[in-house]
């Protein structure tokens, strides 16, 4: 591939913990090939050397928390021909959107010393909110060979193998034990696959990192919590967490009042 | 059937395919060092609370004292007043796992000065021996040969696997919770399929097994062997195992008429009716020792030089399995059920010409809200569908 027709790649942060854009430099086999593959443009996490749009593929990370990234990501989609969200923040408004849950007020009253110097939005969105995504990749964080797979797809201009069915799915294969037919409660079969079923590998239910699957029936999980023992708060808490904004968590929390 | 009569022969006559022989714990021993030697020997352990399959080399990491306590969505292990290292039904694993892997690479393809070449997935596949096959598995391994290397466009991965594959089962002494072989006519008592077959014989002052052959490779195999031949008692003593196992099954399928019944039942109101429970996750599908489907997803790397074809297990579950353009079939959850207990239980007499399900119950207990396909069935019938009863809107 001639040094002119190298794709232009841009990585963005928002409202986030960099967590997944250090996914990307964790790709240590892969990182020396992506830099003779794409030209990274504009990643200021890995350098500052920041060369001007427009970009070929945008990642970005992070929520929209505030009125000045609200016009920010406008403009990073204005110089993107794709635009890829990473992670959860991104894709579901991570979790800082349990704020949507209350009075932001509050928290900043609570948290900050000097209230009077933030300037926040009243929730936290995803980017799909604002601007046209072309691909959203789940995970709190983000599994690197999903991103090295996203990316080789967008540069070959094919669809990323990336499934959207439970963590079952991923559990079954690697042969790990069923923690929730062994009476620890799960979100395993809810949530999004992706992450490789790593909590169960470990014998712990899955926090449902990667938000909801395809086609989530929270009620029944709900409610076979429920007959291991759980209790409306702590089926609330852990649907809460760094998905919580997104519509099948979010209403089955709120239907587990205390 | 091997003849009764030869059970009186005797230990110094070669081992036939009719031959009775009982063996001890130190021999079965014996027996999983002989196949080391040439195979990958692959049996039950305990792993993270369950008995699972893995590589083993030592009879101390067989399951010895230990059950299975099995119910819809429930499994735990006891443990067991005696030392019997077959005292348990079937776990999460089936040995699908080994003969159809659950990720597998068909083939790498590389660009180079002449567009590209094609390389098949590296290395040749090891060699397997099973431990402690099941009858029930027995079937399931059946099945799955007619759906792989029964039809002139043989899987050339299953059938070399399949081919080489040395198998020692087991005539269930316990029935699990969840277990209807009985129903399905697929169990308990191994009847072909294997290599050698072993029945645990434990008592107050013994701790051995009757085996019996099912091929040259086994009677070789029992030869080398220190054994002796059974006794009319030993031959009792396992028939009267076989008839308690039948005799204690956790769940009951009855198959009279099913094919009919759940092809006449496309708009049953009880497929809604699982749907408000079910969680499409898939865990039933994969738990299935029949359940064969796969999806492939096709890679390319960074630099587009190097593309790879990658089979994994799917399951008739996920939206993307029944997609085709404009979007998927079964959107709803009870389409998806209907889709898979009909097949299963119905619509797979028709394509295979037997039952899709050989009643090993992973379904019921892995599933985790406990969904019974035998209950599912059995409420299928109690109200089948009329002009008058039974209809839903559709899905």
């Amino acid at each position: 591939m001639s040094e002119a027709k190298r794709p232009r790649l841009a990585v963005w942060k928002f409202a986030s913990c960099d967590g997944c854009q250090l996914s990307l430099l964790d790709c240590e086999d892969e990182l020396l090939t992506l830099a003779r593959t794409v030209e990274i443009a504009n990643f200021p996490e890995a350098s500052s050397a920041i060369t001007e749009g427009p970009y070929d593929l945008s990642l970005v990370e992070g929520s929209i928390t505030t009125a000045h990234d609200a016009g920010r990501i406008i403009k990073v989609r204005e110089q993107s021909r794709h635009l890829v969200t990473i992670g959860a923040c991104a894709t579901a408004g991570g979790i800082q959107a349990l704020r949507n849950f209350a009075d932001v007020n509050d928290f900043i009253s609570a948290v900050y010393a000097s209230p009077q110097y933030i300037s926040t939005l009243a929730t936290s969105t995803p980017i799909s909110a604002h601007v046209a995504v072309d691909y959203e990749l789940r995970g709190c964080p983000i599994n690197k060979d999903q991103l090295i797979e996203v990316i080789s797809a967008f540069i070959a201009g094919r669809k990323p193998a990336v499934a959207a069915h439970s963590v079952c799915v991923e559990c079954k294969r690697r042969g790990t034990v069923c923690v929730m037919v062994q009476g620890t409660p799960c979100l395993g079969p809810v949530t999004h696959a992706g992450c490789g079923a790593i909590c169960p590998a470990y014998r712990r239910g899955c926090y449902g990192c990667y938000g909801p699957m395809e086609t989530p029936n929270l009620a029944s999980l709900a409610q076979q919590w429920r007959a291991l023992g759980e209790n409306p708060r702590e089926i609330r808490r852990a649907l809460q967490t760094f998905n919580a904004a997104t519509e099948p968590f979010r209403k089955e929390s709120e239907a587990h009042a205390d | 059937m091997p003849d009764e009569t030869a059970s009186v022969q005797t230990a110094t006559a070669p081992p036939s395919k009719a031959m009775k022989a009982v063996i001890s714990c130190d021999a079965l021993q014996a027996l999983i060092a002989a196949l080391a030697a040439d195979y990958l020997v692959l049996g039950p352990t305990v792993r993270d609370g369950a008995i699972v399959y893995e590589e083993i080399s030592d009879l101390s990491q067989l399951p010895a004292g230990w059950k299975d306590k099995q119910d819809a969505g429930k499994y735990r292990l006891e443990r067991r007043e005696d030392d019997a290292i077959f005292g348990f039904a079937v776990g999460p694993h089936s040995w699908k796992r080994f003969l159809h892997p659950p990720v597998e690479t068909l083939w790498t393809g590389r660009r180079d000065n002449d567009g590209f070449s094609i390389a098949p997935a590296a290395g040749e596949p090891r060699k397997f021996a099973f431990i402690g096959v099941r009858s029930c598995e027995l079937h399931a391994i059946a099945i799955q040969d007619k759906v792989f290397i029964g039809s002139p466009y043989a899987d050339v991965g299953y059938r070399a696997r399949r081919q080489d594959a040395f198998i020692v089962a087991v005539n269930c002494a316990e029935a699990g919770g969840t277990c209807f072989c009985a129903s399905m006519e697929t169990g308990p008592e191994a009847k072909n399929g294997f290599d050698l077959v072993l029945t645990e014989l434990l008592g107050e002052a013994r701790h051995d097994f009757l085996v019996d052959v099912g091929s040259d490779a086994g009677a070789a195999l029992l030869g080398r062997l220190p054994h002796r031949s059974a006794s009319d008692a030993d031959v009792a003593a396992k028939a009267a195992i076989i008839a308690q196992t039948r005799a204690r099954m956790g769940r009951a399928l009855e198959t009279d008429g099913i094919k009919e019944l759940l092809q006449s039942s496309p708009n049953h109101q009880r497929w809604d009716d699982v749907a408000a429970r079910c969680l499409t996750c898939g865990n039933c599908t994969m738990v299935c020792p029949t359940c064969f489907c796969t999806t492939v997803e096709d890679h390319s790397d960074l630099t587009g030089n190097t593309a790879e074809r990658v089979r994994k297990w799917d399951s008739c579950f996920t939206l993307d399995f029944s997609y085709i353009h404009g979007g998927s079939v079964r959107e709803t959850g009870s389409s998806r059920y209907r889709q898979w207990i009909t097949h299963k239980l119905a619509n797979w007499i028709d394509q295979f010409g037997t039952s899709g399900c050989v009643g090993c119950g992973r379904c019921i207990t892995w599933c985790p809200l406990g969904i019974d396909i035998t209950e599912e069935a059995a409420a299928i019938r109690a109200n089948p569908m009329t002009a008058a009863g039974g209809q839903h809107e559709g899905t």
